[in-house]
């Protein structure tokens, strides 16, 4: 029994962790309309989910809003994390304390506290999407920040400083030195923004024009009474994100292992 | 050095810019707006009221329940996992983190659906145990957020340390409480941190299996559908103090176990 133990805990929290979306996954490819009841197999739900409109255009709004939030904090955390990074102490110090703030406060806290700052005190139109998009960015960039800092950290600074010395411009020379050493710490700000945006609620609901909806959104209106046909879509829509998630993670993966054994022969 | 229009301080500036314009301006009126009536004149009304309405001392209480309960049986299941994968048999397989990690990728409310029609098949109506569905499924959607953070701490642990208790006659348990424990502090907490303020707000979670049952977090949403700027403000502040609070406790156990 000892010996098994450590076995039986780690498969017993996987299943915890995946038995609910392998099994929606399965039900997923088939007609019924709940879970335990079996029918025949069928691909109606992946043909709902490319198909109606609304989904559609669900789809694409979440995916788009995440691509246009990721883009800019990617920019915004990256240069912010270069420029804080070679500022006096007490600067960077502010501007960490400052960092900090979105990543502990809780979502609802800060969609509602952007809510009532751009929506309700300047009156900004909803419609326009900048309450949603720079409620968006203000969560994401700290995690962006975060990611690029410890590679700055890394970094070896003798280059850039013979860059210079050879006659490059600071501006060309942060661009062909220090960009390239901290490009790892810019692609998992990236995948975190993204990820972070894509899976937003609370922001979403406070800052959103009332037409617009993320998966989020709408996948709770959903659970408050949608058509049966749109219910098991989703179901789709969680095998298809699960199937994309793994991919990423092995591609992700698999391209650190590489570059760790590149790393070791030089 | 040659000299140029470029200085790389200036990178800083507008992210600051934004920090100040879209992190401290809207919490500086949310503060503006928790302690002041629709007039706009200052009062504490709405404060002392949320500490004197039985209703809203009620969600309170119910929001810490349902977050300890909720952290208690994250750190309970994700302590041995995270130990057996950085200390014991899985601490070979390093990718094998990357397996308990990989759910947080995927968005929270298509997660909770799904854990929602097991315990629909399982319970026959939600209805019946809103407190415990609510728990299982923040538990199901926060576990990997205590997992990492403990992973971390056990991962940066000495193995010496360990193999020297076990030398001097110490018991597994003895181990396990005297050294590994101790030393893991700062994932425990780091952990706890990361699940117990989302279990205080996550109000959505609730609102997926039918609890009807309020916590902070809807109290917030409540007032947002009914234009209630001030009573959701004074909501917002109350929660940045139990957050402000939280985060400089942690701060002070974090300093401590590194001097």
């Amino acid at each position: 029994m000892k010996k098994y133990g450590q076995h039986i805990v780690i498969w017993l929290v996987l299943a915890f962790l995946y038995l609910p979306i392998l099994i929606l996954t399965f039900y997923s490819f088939t007609e019924s309309t709940m879970i335990g009841a079996v029918r025949g197999f069928s691909l109606q739900n992946y043909v709902t989910l490319f198909t109606e409109p609304e989904l559609l255009e669900m789809m694409f709004g979440t995916v788009s809003l995440a691509v246009v939030v990721a883009c800019i904090s990617v920019v915004l955390g990256t240069i912010g994390a270069i420029g804080s990074f070679y500022s006096r102490k007490g600067f960077r110090g502010t501007i960490e304390v400052l960092n900090q703030i979105p990543v502990v406060n809780a979502d609802v806290v800060t969609g509602f506290s952007i809510c009532i700052f751009m929506i309700v005190l300047l009156h900004l139109d909803k419609d326009t999407y900048i309450p949603l998009v720079v409620a968006q960015t203000a969560l994401c960039t700290p995690f962006v920040y975060l990611s690029v800092m410890p590679r700055l950290k890394m970094m070896d600074n003798s280059l850039y400083e013979a860059a210079l010395d050879l006659g490059c411009d600071p501006a060309l020379a942060l661009r062909k030195v220090v960009l390239p050493q901290i490009k790892p710490g810019i692609v998992s700000g990236f995948l975190t923004a993204i990820t972070l945006s894509l899976d937003d609620y609370f922001i979403a609901t406070y800052t959103k024009p009332a037409t617009f909806d993320t998966i989020s959104t709408y996948v709770v209106n959903a659970t408050r009474g949608a058509h049966t046909s749109i219910k098991t879509a989703l179901w789709a829509l969680s095998a298809v994100m699960f199937v994309i998630v793994v991919g990423v993670v092995m591609v992700s993966n698999l391209r650190a292992n590489e570059e760790e054994d590149g790393g070791d022969e030089v | 050095m040659k000299r140029s229009w470029f200085d790389r301080k200036q990178l800083a500036f507008p992210y600051f810019i934004y920090l100040i314009l879209f992190v401290v301006m809207p919490l500086l009126v949310v503060l503006y707006y928790g302690f002041t009536d629709e007039e706009g004149n200052i009062s504490f009304t709405n404060f002392v009221l949320f500490f004197t309405n039985g209703r809203t001392m009620g969600t309170l209480v119910y929001s810490l329940v349902i977050a300890v309960f909720v952290t208690v049986i994250c750190l309970i299941l994700a302590y041995p996992v995270a130990y057996i994968l950085a200390k014991g048999r899985y601490a070979r397989r390093h990718s094998f983190l990357m397996v308990f990690v990989l759910p947080m990728w995927i968005n929270f409310t298509l997660r909770i659906t799904a854990l929602k029609e097991i315990l629909t098949l399982i319970e026959g109506n939600l209805a019946y145990y809103p407190f415990v569905n609510t728990v299982i499924c923040m538990v199901y959607d926060f576990l990997p957020f205590m997992i990492m953070p403990l992973f971390n701490a056990l991962t940066k642990l000495d193995k010496s340390m360990i193999e020297a208790g076990h030398d001097l006659g110490a018991t597994f348990p003895q181990v396990m409480l005297k050294i590994v424990l101790p030393l893991s502090i700062p994932g425990i907490v780091s952990g706890i941190t990361m699940v117990f303020l989302p279990a205080m707000t996550n109000y959505v979670v609730l609102d997926m299996v039918y609890n009807s049952t309020y916590i902070m977090g809807s109290l917030i949403g409540s007032y947002f559908n009914a234009y209630d700027w001030n009573n959701g403000s004074i909501i917002s502040a109350i929660l940045l103090m139990f957050i402000g609070l939280f985060t400089i406790i942690t701060d002070k156990i974090m300093t401590k176990e590194e001097a």
